[in-house]
């Protein structure tokens, strides 16, 4: 039965053939049982940690993240070095928080990470406390990542036998935990505010800030919140300085990243590259081009919450950072890369994208727990070529209704492919109003009433 | 609960500076003896972790993977979010439904299989994919997805666990 089953990611991509990128973060690739300590160890693991804890002090840690221009890979892009400086200098406990909460659409980057090289997280969730003064830190792993989980906790038990985890830490007088803590199954925990709720035995609800985790998070603690590849980096920089690791990327985006290749494209999957790689290379080059000799009809360029962007030249030439996304309109966000090809319909790719945000909607505000009812109703009876003269124009009014009015940034993304689509393919949606069929897709040309 | 679940819970327990943050481990300990979450054990949980059971019934609701009532002996899980469903997730659900003659969250009559969809699993790059209760399936093709029921038909443990 064993050869049924799989590992992330499936074969052929863990069979070593040359990266367009050196791997780094990706390296499990390359070296087969990276979560075994010994073999972690036998390719520089865990000598950032020596060298943070034997050598440096807290803040010479802090400093050299912040040298480093690593911004957070979750979805903001802020500075992490940055955000561990907002911890205070009180006495008292502090703590780490992992965010592997991994659930946008489009992102797949955590699970790799997690299954494949465990102990490159645990090592930076461990620096990153020692830079804050923490002495325990949290892997909050989304629940459905059971191997994930269990990969985890073999490491954690592994680098704890071996004295890298626990009192004196490589002989230090640091000492330090960490708990693996599962999910349930709830998009709105990656929210760092949630996440802390989740942490703390409760239900996923986001919280009112100020204040911010830094001055009173877990456990109303000071508290540092980062994204699981975040902390994985943060090994590769205190191994090797922060001066190698920003010779890498652009000017304000330094380093390298996973970017998460989807859709319909020949090749999908976690491709790690310097920052700055632009659409081209990645979708052509890399992923093959458009499966089925298709052209791209548009894309989006950091997971279902950032606007769809239409595939010019100069889209596609645009260097994949912050400021280059930005500068066209979206944004990097988690970087998952989704390729729609021209034979998708856009109203029914919207009202699978806006669907999902209906589902995961906590429910605590009005707005986005009704909002995103009306919206996925509305799209629906386009959808099946009952929508009527005016809904466009509903469609973007509740959608502006809900963006803006919202307690947090779930209710806020749900509008966005709306609002994107609309712009680039408005004539697709009237198409489905005045037709009652779809203009493009395996239902061109067909009558919907009643289909469904 | 067994006796064996009931220590593991009083070790998470230890895991946390609060009781309570060790309930969501607490719960999938539960699910993993019962398959899902019945009112008895529930109700051990709060005991143990010093929380109200009112507040634990929360949560059980508010998470999805929490069965709050009993399925099948495999839950497939097939994944519909956008990236699965541009590469034929729609039809993977309708063909399972179809061979397995049960609707969405429904259980076969054997007990079996109960059939559910989920939302985005987090491996995009490999879709369509689906889970077999905490287990996962990749790049599901219409064939494999006939071999798997097939499989699952005749199955007494999970053939997709892996350590
Ligand atoms: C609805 C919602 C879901 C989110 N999900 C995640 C997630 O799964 N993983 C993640 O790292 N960040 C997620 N974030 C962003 C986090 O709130 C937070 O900004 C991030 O974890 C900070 O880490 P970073 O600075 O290292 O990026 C989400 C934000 C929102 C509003
Ligand atoms: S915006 Fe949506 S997800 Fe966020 S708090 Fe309100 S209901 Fe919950
Ligand atoms: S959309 Fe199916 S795994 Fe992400």
């Amino acid at each position: 039965m064993q050869e049924q089953a799989q590992v992330f990611p499936p074969p052929p991509v863990l069979m070593t053939e040359k990266p367009p990128f050196e791997y780094q973060l990706l390296k499990h690739r390359a070296i087969p049982g990276m979560a075994k300590l010994e073999v972690y160890r036998a390719n520089g693991g865990y000598k950032g940690l020596e060298r943070a804890v034997l050598e440096m002090q807290p803040d010479e840690v802090v400093n050299e993240v912040k040298a480093s221009g690593l911004r957070g890979r979750g979805g903001a892009g802020f500075p992490a070095g940055t955000k561990w400086s907002f911890i205070p200098k009180v006495s008292g406990p502090k703590y780490v928080c992992c965010n592997a909460d991994e659930s946008e659409p489009g992102t797949f980057k955590d699970h790799e990470l997690i299954e494949n090289n465990p102990h490159q997280l645990i090592e930076g969730v461990l620096i990153t406390c020692y830079a804050i003064g923490a002495e325990h830190g949290f892997i909050y792993v989304r629940g459905e990542f059971a191997r994930g989980i269990r990969v985890l906790r073999r490491a954690l038990a592994e680098a704890k036998a071996a004295g890298l985890i626990g009192s004196n830490i490589l002989g230090s007088n640091y000492s330090c935990q960490i708990t693996v803590h599962p999910g349930a199954g709830a998009y709105i925990c990656g929210e760092e505010s949630a996440l802390l709720e989740s942490l703390e035995g409760k239900r996923g609800f986001p919280r009112l800030r100020p204040p911010f985790p830094a001055v009173a998070g877990l456990y109303a603690r000071p508290t540092v919140i980062n994204n699981c590849e975040t902390l994985s980096n943060v090994s590769h920089i205190l191994r090797e300085g922060a001066a190698w690791y920003s010779s890498f990327g652009t000017e304000k985006t330094k380093g390298f990243r996973v970017y998460c290749l989807s859709g319909h494209v020949e090749r999908p999957g976690n491709y790690e590259l310097a920052c700055g790689t632009t659409f081209r290379e990645l979708i052509y080059t890399l992923g093959g081009g458009v499966w089925k000799g298709r052209n791209i009809k548009c894309l989006i360029p950091g997971g279902s919450s950032t606007p769809m962007l239409a595939p010019t030249d100069e889209v596609l030439d645009t260097p994949m950072d912050f400021e280059g996304i930005a500068a066209r309109g979206s944004m990097q966000g988690s970087a998952g890369i989704i390729v729609f090809d021209d034979q998708t319909c856009i109203v029914g790719a919207v009202l699978r994208l806006v669907e999902f945000y209906k589902e995961e909607s906590c429910g605590k505000c009005t707005p986005c727990r009704e909002g995103t009812q009306w919206l996925v109703q509305m799209l629906h009876r386009l959808e099946n070529g009952e929508g009527r003269p005016g809904d466009l124009d509903t469609l973007l009014e509740v959608g502006g209704n809900i963006e803006g009015k919202s307690f947090c940034l779930l209710g806020d993304s749900a509008p966005v492919p709306i609002r994107s689509a609309m712009k680039l393919f408005r004539e697709e949606f009237e198409y489905h109003i005045t037709h009652k069929t779809c203009q493009v897709g395996p239902r061109a040309g067909k009558q919907l009433v009643g289909v469904h | 609960m067994s006796e064996a679940g009931r220590q593991r819970v009083l070790e998470l327990k230890r895991e946390y500076p609060s009781s309570r943050s060790a309930l969501l481990p607490a719960l999938h300990v539960v699910q993993e003896e019962f398959g899902f979450i019945p009112a008895e054990p529930m109700a051990e949980v709060a005991a143990i972790l010093e929380v109200l059971q009112g507040d634990v019934e929360q949560v059980v609701t508010f998470y999805r993977m929490y069965n709050q009532m009993p399925v099948g002996r495999f839950h497939i899980k097939i994944c519909d979010s956008i990236a699965c469903y541009l590469r034929g997730s729609d039809e993977l659900i309708e063909q399972a439904g179809q061979k397995l003659g049960v609707g969405l969250n429904q259980t076969t009559t054997d007990g079996q299989i109960t059939l559910a969809k989920i939302e985005c699993l987090a491996a995009c790059g490999a879709a369509p994919c689906l889970q077999v209760n905490d287990e996962y399936l990749y790049n599901v093709t219409p064939e494999k997805l006939d071999e798997v029921l097939e499989k699952l038909t005749t199955a007494q443990e999970n053939p997709y666990y892996i350590p």
